[in-house]
């Protein structure tokens, strides 16, 4: 059933279709290319210092390869954005993020629209497939310090009836207390294992890229609804 | 005759351990894959594929592995393959120049996907003095 676009999403509407998922990677992307310095810098405290340069390369081959040539649904979207990270990222994120989106993809095939009902089973299988690529758990300082906060304060919200941008401020609020959680612990996953108890204080990159992953979306749907 | 892969987020790496390998392996098929498309320091799980596909046998395909997320790119990379091409690929825990170079003289003699994986695990347990 085609609605002209202008009437296609109402204020409070729940819904994203294809082409609000191009344009949330889009502004993804964009984000990610502002803070790749920060991201960078905070990489070079306890990795290998390349996060924001990895994540922009990344997102630049979202936009070159699937934002111009995307899928017929939103499911094929997903997937093509996991290869392009996979492809090109570089470091850890490439198969972390990759992985995370084709899982999405698997979820959502053939779907034209997707609710905020459907957001915490697509951040379940992003989850799930994250913690199956870097066999980590909450609490060694990775992005899942972001992503599963921000899942269950987005399900809670969710079993409160909050209306969706209510729903997603709270996501993005727990993702961001999640990032501020990552400076209190120290890393046993990756580069940053290496350091020990000196990764302590230093606020984990994934999980920061996550969180301004999380904030676009909430974002977004606030720039919809105004 | 088992193949070699051999993945590291430096190209150089990867190239020079390929040579060094090829000295002891003859005809042993090895694929330096390292770095990322544009020159960068990385590892990429589409080039991994490509490697697997472009000396793929029945015979099957080692895969050692430097750091952390060169791993995870081969796991992925297992993942991207046709199962039936999957099941025939390994991926070794083994430190990558002694596993490489263990791995390289057991293909070499004809071992079979298991005893190469095998003898380059055993390079883990070869204390280097």
């Amino acid at each position: 059933m085609l609605r002209p676009k202008h009437q296609q999403f109402v204020r409070g509407d729940k819904r994203m279709d294809k082409e609000g998922l191009l344009r949330l990677l889009e502004k993804i992307g964009q984000r990610i290319h502002e803070q790749r310095d920060f991201l960078t810098e905070l990489d070079n405290a306890i990795g290998d210092g390349d996060h924001g340069h990895n994540m922009d390369k990344g997102f630049q081959a979202v936009h070159d390869r699937v934002l111009s040539n995307p899928g017929p649904d939103m499911g094929k979207v997903l997937q093509q954005v996991g290869m392009a990270l996979i492809s090109t990222v570089g470091g850890a994120a490439g198969p972390l993020y990759g992985t995370a989106f084709m899982r999405m993809g698997g979820l959502l095939a053939g779907r034209q629209e997707a609710s905020l009902e459907d957001l915490p089973r697509l951040l379940d299988a992003a989850i799930g497939g994250i913690q199956q690529r870097g066999k980590a758990v909450r609490g060694e300082k990775t992005m899942l310090d972001a992503l599963i906060p921000a899942k269950e304060a987005l399900e809670a919200a969710i079993s409160a009836g909050k209306p969706a941008v209510e729903a997603l401020a709270d996501a993005a609020a727990a993702a961001e207390a999640g990032v501020e959680y990552t400076k209190t612990i120290r890393a046993t996953k990756g580069r940053a294992s290496y350091l020990g108890d000196r990764s302590i204080g230093h606020q984990d990159p994934g999980a920061t890229s996550s969180m301004l992953m999380i904030q676009v979306l909430k974002e977004t749907l606030q720039e919809r609804d105004q | 005759m088992v193949s070699l892969i051999l993945v590291s987020h430096s190209r150089q790496l990867a190239e020079g351990l390929a040579d060094l390998v090829r000295q002891v392996a003859g005809e042993v098929p090895v694929v330096p894959v390292g770095g990322t498309a544009d020159g960068r320091l990385g590892t990429d799980a589409t080039a991994i594929v490509e490697a697997v596909e472009a000396v793929y046998s029945d015979d099957g395909v080692v895969l050692l592995m430097d750091l952390g997320s060169s791993v995870m790119a081969a796991e992925t990379a297992l993942e991207l393959l046709p199962p039936e091409r999957s099941a025939r690929v390994r991926l070794s825990g083994a430190p990558l120049v002694e596993g490489a170079v263990a791995a390289g003289v057991e293909a070499r003699i004809g071992g079979t996907l298991e005893s190469v994986l095998k003898a380059a695990e055993s390079a883990l347990h070869e204390p280097k003095f």
